[in-house]
């Protein structure tokens, strides 16, 4: 077995990327989209001067740009003014994608950058996803398709594939914080760039996906069980489990104990597996802003407003969107309008809730809008779903109520949903101050352009970010700000001091854990031994089980003939079948080959000794006499025992062989049985 | 270790499934059902045959309660069995099933208690308390209930969230199907499953001999009858129950009117089923394909042209069409429109294919009744058109019969169906396809032996050497060969190649230790011991006759024979003999010695050989040929084919003279 990391986790939005290599066959897990890396480019020509009506009409073009200089602040015309290209897991290269046996995809986001390995020539894996997250995940890359469709006209058709901000020369000019987000720190990452996929590929990629259900059982090969059980991450987000002859494999994404939305992460299930491959780097993240959960500022203003410590998590969460909502709301009082480009379909989903309670009670008539080409679907299928939501959720299916508040929102028109902002139904009905969902988090993408072009100036205004974003960097086209913006975190993944009671309790014999994780120590006298993976290297496992199991057919076992053995306590018999694997198992059955009817030795051990074997012919009334101590050429010591009734025959014994010859075929068979007597034989 | 059923419902009768499955001493309850034709003591399955501890609740006598779907005659005894019965371990439904099951009890303890009057059975906090003990599942999702007993629930059709569940205990498997449809309706898709191993499938067969034609042929039916009344000025009363039919007719109006362009309107009776189109608006990925593809756009749930009614609207002029609970007429609100709309010849009634006897929906499809006594005061006048539905989201035969023959389980319960008709079926498992299948009453148990397999571990070597091509060459010889017709490519044989990887090896079985299978070489290694090879051997003499005849016919290019030492000459000649000859394996050729399996024959030139038998050979020994034979016991068989044919060769060669041997 061995385990291969290609990219270690960023945040919620873009999970790590591995192979293992189990039972002859290669799991490649989840394939992201490195979004963040967007920022790099310009959202729109940074000659342009913030105003809704002027946008949708005509983009003038800045061909001569200013570059600053490396180490010089970076400005808004150092962005690649050109149609983004987006960064992969560039170490797959080193990887032939015909290789792959099977993809199995932990979360909506890990699959964003699944169109391009399927599209690749020989890739033939089997592509496992549960069916909510396929559904969330194709309707997010529909998503990044339309928004990306809609920049391109901004720009125009790319006359090459090669673009000229790849060119080492353009490379060179960039300010620092650029070029390391193109070309990684040596400049290795230049390789994972790569221009978007279309909406056909995203297509032909769905179509290759197999959906599961809820904990459904399936095979691979016959060799692979596979199952996903939820991880509480996201709605459809799983933690994966393999059982396979070697061994019981485990694979723990991101995972949160108890969501607000999503079903909770089912760690009860992933209980007593050979090997954990632990890939939750959410704390990673966490922990250098475990601080600033929270940080309202103004432009130049960055002292973080309020932290939060709570040991519920849930809890903390429910605070955090309440704190959040109170902003929200605080603004809209002053007659400023809420951007929230939050796409985290969970935190999206409990906000409209929580907000529109707040503006009920608060006795306020704002509206809500939702902006983007899929949020009609998005909605709708959230409410579909009952069997990947939470216990709460459920509850509500019980009792036959809406999963989701939004359904009767939308039907009190209280929160309008638009497929665009050109959209006639919203040029129609808009009115501000509004609070306004939109793609796309990077401030590159989508609606929220648009809007934050609208809005940059407005004080009275909100722009509410997810931690995770660069925010100098993502709001640079826009400055100058006057706009406030709240920035702040949420949990995504397991906390670094649960890390190690869970990894105990769920008691597996390894556990593969990330070597940037090594601040959360494990005591000595842990139960299962630690292996630390980093990004790109090969970790060899060794075999986790003893031995494979294999099951024997009883009709099979009924013809055994158990001999006893000299050795004490040692039965052997001969077994002879057809072996299969079945479901991750060994199965040795009844081949249609007749069994022969009489079971001799085949193999013999151990010494003839001669004084014995005249008693046993005697026995059988058959006379022999011994000739000893001859040699033969080889200069073993032999002995002829001649036989002579009923019928001639020569025995001829040595150390390691013992030789019958008889004309008379029952004879033979006799004296044959008379050794087996005496010797060890199977 | 067995899988014993005791049938309690549903046993060659239709009504109150149960049946109590133990299978290697875990043992499951499917359905909890009650029977809508009995008021007594029969409506409900006589769970004192459960076998359990003296004096203590069902905990411990079952392991879990698995419902099907949500129709009466599945769940309707859940309640009672939880509540007053006293049951608390895990109970297992699909998720539409544990939304719609609670308002189909309630909906029924009402009938009974409010409108007939009984004696309650079961409260509605009974209900709730009921409820809280379901887990939901969801479809294919592998539930292991204990550390033994593992549970899966597959699309069964039928009513939204019916599921058929397959359970497993150790190795041995049953599916017990519940109520299924294996063709897709307005609203459901068609049955589902995996190709399981099973020991045991417990069917319904409510239309065990019924074929039938074409469901679309049926719904036009329906539909012109109701266009016809609505036509004519009249009113269309369709009594139902709250869940299931009502939202597989209301789709299929929907669509009429849409078509057709109507603007007659569309009435539910109670608030329950526009309640009920909630939970279906948020089910709709349990149902057919088609409605799951466009809900976004329009859910299929939310009917355009379907509004509440009002008790004020009963006797309002014009046409109307009106979906009122409870079905059958059994009494509530769909009786008391009954009353108003019979007597006008204008007017339409539609039955379901199935009424329970005493019901007004029974009297109403036995013949054609012009008065129906309600009690002993009122009588009604039935002058409207009556059109009894004639689809049902039941399988038919074919469909049972399919789904016996996917599954080719070991053995076949029938249940929930008529005693005559289930005993053709079950003739007919028996004589097609082979198959045990049983029909048992009501509380009679079936019991069939179950699967186990021995447990063991495996070797590498083992595993790696029965993987291992074992690829055996034949000669399709003109002998055993088809026909005479191809013999003209007769110089030719057809050389067939078979690839049958046989798994050979050794258990071992040491005290404390788990049972092992390994290769045959890894056996010594194991038990620190050298292999002592018994062997056979024959040196066989065979007299030689005429060389220079022999040589010339069977050895045809014989120009550099002189390079050949004597003995390999001696054993080309048996070699072209043998292969003729012989047809029980392959003999390769190794110049100096032949070899079939384990069988090797070289021409032996000693003077003396210790393999030698027969010392006093009569006549000329430079007359003698010898060929020493070895083998091992495996190959036995062969070696004394070889023989005989060697002998065989003697009898013929004398003709021939050629060979002989001696022996």
């Amino acid at each position: 077995m061995k385990f291969t990391c290609l990219r270690k986790g960023g945040d919620f939005h873009c999970p790590p990327c591995h192979i293992l290599d189990i039972c002859g066959f290669r799991v490649l897990f989840d394939f992201p989209l490195d979004l963040s890396a967007l920022t790099a480019f310009s959202p729109v020509p940074t000659s342009f001067n913030c105003s809704l009506d002027e946008e949708t009409s005509c983009c003038p073009r800045s061909d001569v740009k200013k570059r600053g200089n490396i180490g010089k602040p970076v400005n808004a015309n150092d962005l690649i003014f050109a149609e983004p290209f987006y960064k992969t897991v560039n170490n797959l290269h080193l990887w032939n994608a015909a290789f792959i046996d099977v993809v199995l995809i932990s979360s909506p986001m890990g699959m964003l950058g699944l169109p391009f390995l399927t599209r690749m020539k020989g890739f033939s894996a089997k592509i496992y996803v549960t069916e909510a997250a396929a559904r969330l995940g194709q309707l997010m890359m529909e998503e990044l398709v339309a928004m990306h469709m809609e920049l391109k006209q901004t720009y125009g058709a790319e006359e090459s594939d090669f673009p000229e901000w790849m060119k080492w020369k353009e490379l060179e000019l960039l300010p620092s914080v650029l070029g390391e987000i193109i070309s990684g720190k040596d400049g290795e990452e230049l390789g994972g760039w790569i221009p978007l996929y279309s909406a056909v590929d995203v297509n032909d990629c769905m179509r290759k996906v197999q959906r599961l259900k809820y904990a459904e059982e399936t095979c691979y090969n016959g060799t692979l069980v596979i199952k996903g059980f939820s991880s509480g991450l996201e709605i459809g987000s799983c933690n994966w489990m393999i059982n396979c002859p070697k061994g019981d494999v485990a694979f723990i994404s991101s995972s949160i104990f108890v969501s607000g939305h999503a079903m909770d992460f089912d760690y009860c299930a992933l209980k007593g597996n050979d090997l954990i491959l632990f890939s939750d780097f959410s704390s990673l993240n966490a922990a250098e802003n475990l601080e600033n959960d929270f940080s309202v500022r103004s432009t130049n203003d960055l002292s973080p407003l309020r932290s939060l410590y709570e040991a519920d998590e849930n809890l903390e969460e429910r605070e955090k969107l309440a704190f959040l909502c109170s902003c929200a709301i605080d603004s809209v009082k002053t007659g400023g309008s809420v951007l929230i480009p939050i796409t985290r379909l969970g935190i999206v989903l409990q906000l409209l809730e929580q907000i529109s309670a707040l503006l009920d009670s608060s006795n306020l008539k704002i509206p809500i809008y939702m902006i983007s080409s899929v949020a009609e679907e998005l909605l709708a299928f959230t409410n579909t779903i009952p069997e990947w939501l939470c216990k709460q959720r459920q509850a509500k299916l019980f009792s036959g109520e809406p999963l989701f508040d939004h359904v009767k929102l939308m039907k009190e028109k209280k929160l309008q949903v638009f497929p665009a902002v050109h959209s006639s139904n919203l040029l129609m009905n808009w009115q501000e101050p509004c609070i306004v969902f939109s793609p796309h988090w990077s401030l590159r993408l989508g609606p929220v352009v648009h809007l934050l072009r609208h809005w940059c100036g407005n004080q009275n205004s909100l722009l509410v970010l997810e931690h995770g974003v660069d925010v100098e960097l993502a709001l640079l086209p826009f400055q100058p700000m006057a706009m406030k913006v709240l920035q702040c975190s949420f949990l995504s993944g397991i906390k670094s001091q649960n890390v190690q009671p869970l990894l105990e309790m769920l008691q597996a014999k390894f556990v593969l854990f990330p070597e940037d994780m090594k601040q959360i120590s494990f005591p000595k006298a842990n139960s299962f031994s630690v292996l630390c993976y980093s990004e790109n290297e090969t970790l060899r496992i060794q075999r986790l089980k003893e031995c494979p199991e294999v099951e024997i057919a009883m009709d099979l076992a009924a013809k055994f003939n158990f001999k006893k053995l000299k050795q004490e306590n040692v039965n052997v018999t001969r077994i002879k079948g057809d072996l299969f694997i079945y479901h991750g198992k060994h199965q040795l059955l009844s081949g249609n080959e007749q069994a022969n009817s009489k079971c001799r030795p085949l193999l013999h051990w151990g010494s003839l000794d001669l004084e014995s074997l005249l008693t046993a012919l005697s026995k059988m009334d058959i006379k022999a006499t011994v000739e000893r101590g001859m040699s033969d050429s080889d200069n073993d010591n032999v002995s002829v025992v001649h036989v002579h009734e009923p019928n001639r025959a020569f025995i001829e014994i040595k150390a390691t062989s013992t030789v019958i010859t008889t004309a008379d075929e029952n004879l033979a068979s006799l004296i044959f049985e008379a050794i087996g007597t005496l010797m060890d034989g199977v | 270790m067995a899988i014993d059923c005791l049938v309690l419902g549903a046993g060659q009768e239709v009504g109150k499934s149960c049946v109590i499955a133990s299978i290697n001493d875990k043992r499951i309850m499917f359905d909890c059902g009650m029977h809508m034709g009995h008021v007594d003591h029969r409506r409900y399955p006589d769970f004192s045959r459960i076998p359990r501890p003296q004096g203590t609740g069902f905990d411990r006598a079952i392991d879990c309660i698995i419902i099907t779907h949500f129709h009466l005659d599945h769940v309707g005894a859940l309640p009672y069995f939880t509540e007053v019965c006293g049951y608390g371990g895990p109970i297992y439904m699909t998720y539409p099933t544990k939304a719609l099951a609670p308002l189909m009890l309630e909906d029924y303890r009402k009938v009974m208690v409010e409108r007939r009057g009984e004696e309650e059975q079961f409260t509605a906090d009974h209900i709730v308390e009921c409820m809280k003990k379901v887990i939901p599942v969801d479809l294919k999702q592998t539930v292991q209930v204990d550390k033994d007993l593992q549970i899966r629930a597959y699309y069964a059709g039928h009513v939204l969230g019916a599921a058929m569940f397959y359970a497993k205990v150790g190795d041995t498997a049953i599916v017990y199907t519940g109520d299924y449809n294996m063709t897709p309706d307005r609203h459901l898709g068609a049955a589902q499953i995996d190709r399981l191993h099973l020991d045991l499938l417990i069917t319904e067969s409510t239309y065990a001999t019924t074929i039938r034609d074409s469901k679309y042929g049926r719904e036009r039916e329906f539909l012109k009858a109701v266009h016809k009344c609505i036509g004519g000025g009249g009113k269309v009363l369709i009594p139902t129950f709250a869940l299931g039919r009502a939202q597989e007719l209301c789709i299929l109006l929907e669509d009429y009117w849409e078509r057709m362009n109507l603007k007659v309107p569309i009435y539910f009776s109670a608030g329950l089923t526009i309640q009920a189109n909630m939970y279906y608006k948020m089910l709709i990925s349990w149902t057919s394909q088609k409605i799951k593809e466009t809900y976004s756009t329009r859910n299929a749930f939310d009917f355009k042209y379907v509004t509440n009614f009002d008790r004020s609207m009963i006797d309002a002029p014009g046409p109307c069409v009106l979906f009122a609970t409870p079905g059958m007429i059994i009494g509530g609100f769909s009786l008391e429109v009954f009353k108003h709309w019979a007597p006008a010849e204008k007017n339409l009634i539609t039955l379901p294919g199935y009424c329970g006897v005493g019901t007004i929906g029974h009297k109403l499809m036995s013949g054609k009744p012009t008065k129906i006594d309600l009690d002993k005061d009122t009588q009604i006048d039935v002058r409207c058109q009556i059109h009894q539905l004639s689809f049902s989201p039941h399988t038919d035969a074919k469909g049972i019969m399919d789904l016996v023959k996917f599954l080719s389980p070991k053995n076949i319960i029938l249940v929930h169906g008529e005693k005559p008709k289930i005993a053709i079926l079950k003739g007919r498992i028996k004589s097609e396809l082979g198959i045990p299948c049983y029909d048992p009453a009501n509380n009679e148990t079936v019991s069939i032996p179950s699967t186990h397999y021995v447990k063991a571990v495996a070797s590498d070597t083992f595993i790696r050497s029965c993987s291992h091509p074992n690829f055996k060459f034949s000669k399709s010889s003109m002998e055993d060969g088809h026909g005479s017709s191809f013999k003209l490519g007769n110089s030719a044989p057809q050389l067939q190649v078979s690839d049958e990887r046989v798994a050979e090896g050794i258990l071992v079985i040491e005290k404390s230790k788990k049972a092992k299978v390994l290769h045959q070489e890894e056996l010594l290694q194991m038990l620190g011991e050298k292999e002592n090879k018994v062997q056979f051997a024959y040196c066989c003499p065979v007299r030689i006759g005429n060389l220079e005849e022999t040589k010339s016919t069977d050895i045809t290019s014989t120009n550099d024979k002189l390079s050949m030492t004597d003995g390999s000459l001696w054993l080309q000649i048996l070699f072209a003999r043998l292969s003729d000859e012989f047809s029980g394996g392959n003999i390769q050729d190794f110049g100096e010695h032949l070899q079939v399996e384990s069988f090797r024959m070289s021409t032996c030139l000693k003077e003396t050989c210790p393999y030698r038998i027969d010392e006093t050979l009569q006549g000329n020994r430079s007359e003698l040929v010898f060929f020493c034979c070895t083998w091992s016991v495996a190959d036995e068989k062969i070696a004394q084919r070889i023989i005989s044919i060697l002998k065989n060769f003697g009898s013929s060669a004398v003709k021939r003279n050629s060979l002989v041997p001696i022996g």
